[in-house]
């Protein structure tokens, strides 16, 4: 069978305290039959600088999709806040010749051109379009069934709905079915939706913080074992984050908090320590007791 | 006790008391031209985003109808000097929920851009610029973990591309931007 490539643009975050959902999700693709080729010379993706700059966020964003233009492949990003920025820059420079000039009036200084020849998608596209549900069914050689774990999907993968157009905003329903793939159930839970609130750590930690024990507070309700996300900022802020919200609202909540490519690559065979665990904060040895 | 809540609902009165001359009637007319925020005429004050908005669920001030209120009103001072105008997670439930498709996210975005055109932002925004510049990361990766990639057997990080990055902060207006932020 003959796989996809795409250039795989990590962020920011992933390479600087993420690294587990990087090993796993390589692992992961690789059993698939995906290949993936590193980004060359790739910056930030423009994300964090578009409150104090859009301009420099657009170009920024057209310079890593300069990039994959010249490699002719389209990007998969592994982050949210990478896709939206990324997808949404894309579509708006190849359909809004005014906008296109402009930015391409910047890039005039450091020689390059946008040309708008590539496609940006999120690992949960490549998943669920390009691999394929059935494909990945293929794939699973230990299922996780008595497991019960709840599905955070995060906001840019999905909205604005009319710059992505995937899934249902309000009631999704694509990382259930890839997270049912692997034999584990997938828990409906109050405001699935909500977003985590990472954007405005540094700003304000305190919403961020409420928001983030407000979704570990409803999952728990229904009993989840696990929350699965991907987006590497969602996970920081429910994983790497837990023991400050534990501490700061004097409530234990434990609930260990895994990367979709992790889940997968369990139910793939791939052993805990090949998916990167050890990484995780909040320990997840309890989950993986079969 | 009594007397506390009297000051206060007075500085509220006060806080609520507008001056014509306070009123920039061209300050709408200027967002609108705006990339996102074309529509900020078109507000009908139903509340959807507000109602909608998961920040302003946690905050007692932050309400994106309130916001877009302002700006048809031409309160520039007062919004451009707000903090609150930082508050939103650019979740853009209020961008998908909107009936007039006002496109709030992105006039917070404007507001914000124009509040650092005169020389204002929270500290963490100028850090993320100075480590973009500096190595093309928002985070600047500590040496150990580049190292740590090596053993876990991930591809090395590539370089970036320093004095274009530069180039481009040059030419957007950025590095002027930064040299006038006192923050
Ligand atoms: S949802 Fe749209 S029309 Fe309604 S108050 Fe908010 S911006 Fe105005
Ligand atoms: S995008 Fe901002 S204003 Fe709109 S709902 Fe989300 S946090 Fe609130």
């Amino acid at each position: 069978m003959s796989g996809s490539k795409y250039l795989l643009f990590l962020g920011c975050v992933i390479p600087y305290r993420i690294s587990s959902y990087e090993i796993s999700t390589r692992k992961v693709l690789d059993k698939l039959g995906v290949e993936l080729k590193e980004m060359p010379e790739f910056n930030c993706c423009g994300f964090p600088l578009d409150p104090i700059n859009h301009d420099m966020m657009l170009t920024l964003a057209a310079r890593n999709l300069c990039l994959a233009e010249q490699q002719n492949l389209s990007i998969m990003t592994l982050c949210n806040g990478c896709f939206g920025t990324l997808n949404h820059v894309n579509k708006e420079l190849k359909e809004d010749e005014k906008i296109r000039e402009k930015v391409n009036g910047y890039l005039k200084e450091i020689d390059m051109e946008f040309e708008g020849t590539i496609t940006v998608k999120h690992l949960i596209h490549v998943f669920a379009q390009d691999i394929g549900y059935e494909r990945i069914k293929e794939s699973i050689q230990k299922p996780l069934n008595p497991l019960h774990v709840a599905q955070h999907l995060g906001c840019h993968v999905i909205r604005p709905t009319k710059y992505v157009g995937f899934d249902d905003p309000e009631n999704p329903s694509v990382l259930k079915e890839l997270i049912e793939i692997t034999g584990a159930k997938c828990l409906n839970y109050m405001d699935e939706m909500e977003c985590c609130g990472a954007p405005i750590i540094g700003v304000n930690d305190k919403i961020p913080l409420q928001l983030a024990r407000e979704k570990l507070d409803h999952i728990r309700a229904v009993g989840a074992q696990a929350l699965v996300t991907v987006c590497p900022f969602c996970h920081m802020m429910y994983d790497l984050n837990q023991p400050r919200i534990e501490r700061t609202f004097n409530e234990k909540f434990d609930i260990p908090v895994l990367h979709y490519p992790q889940l997968l690559g369990l139910a793939m065979g791939f052993s805990p320590d090949e998916l990167a665990f050890k990484q995780l904060r909040v320990d997840a040895s309890r989950i993986l007791t079969n | 006790m009594l007397k506390n809540e009297k000051t206060q609902e007075k500085e509220m009165k006060k806080e609520m008391m507008l001056k014509v001359s306070d009123i920039d009637p061209k300050f709408k007319y200027e967002i609108s031209k705006l990339p996102g925020a074309e529509n900020v005429l078109l507000c009908f004050q139903c509340g959807t985003c507000t109602a909608d908005c998961p920040i302003a669920r946690f905050d007692d001030f932050y309400r994106p109808r309130k916001l877009v209120r302002l700006v048809q009103l031409g309160l520039k001072d007062k919004l451009l000097s707000n903090d609150v105008i930082w508050l939103c997670s650019t979740c853009f439930t209020c961008i998908d929920h909107c009936p007039q498709d006002v496109g709030i996210a992105d006039i917070v975005r404007a507001l914000r851009n124009l509040t650092t055109r005169e020389g204002k932002m929270p500290v963490v925004y100028k850090e993320i610029a100075s480590n973009i510049l500096k190595t093309g990361y928002a985070y600047v990766i500590p040496g150990l973990r580049l190292k740590k990639r090596e053993e876990e057997g991930l591809p090395s990080l590539p370089k970036a591309s320093v004095e274009n990055l530069a180039k481009l902060c040059d030419i957007t207006g950025l590095s002027k931007m930064l040299e006038k932020v006192r923050t």
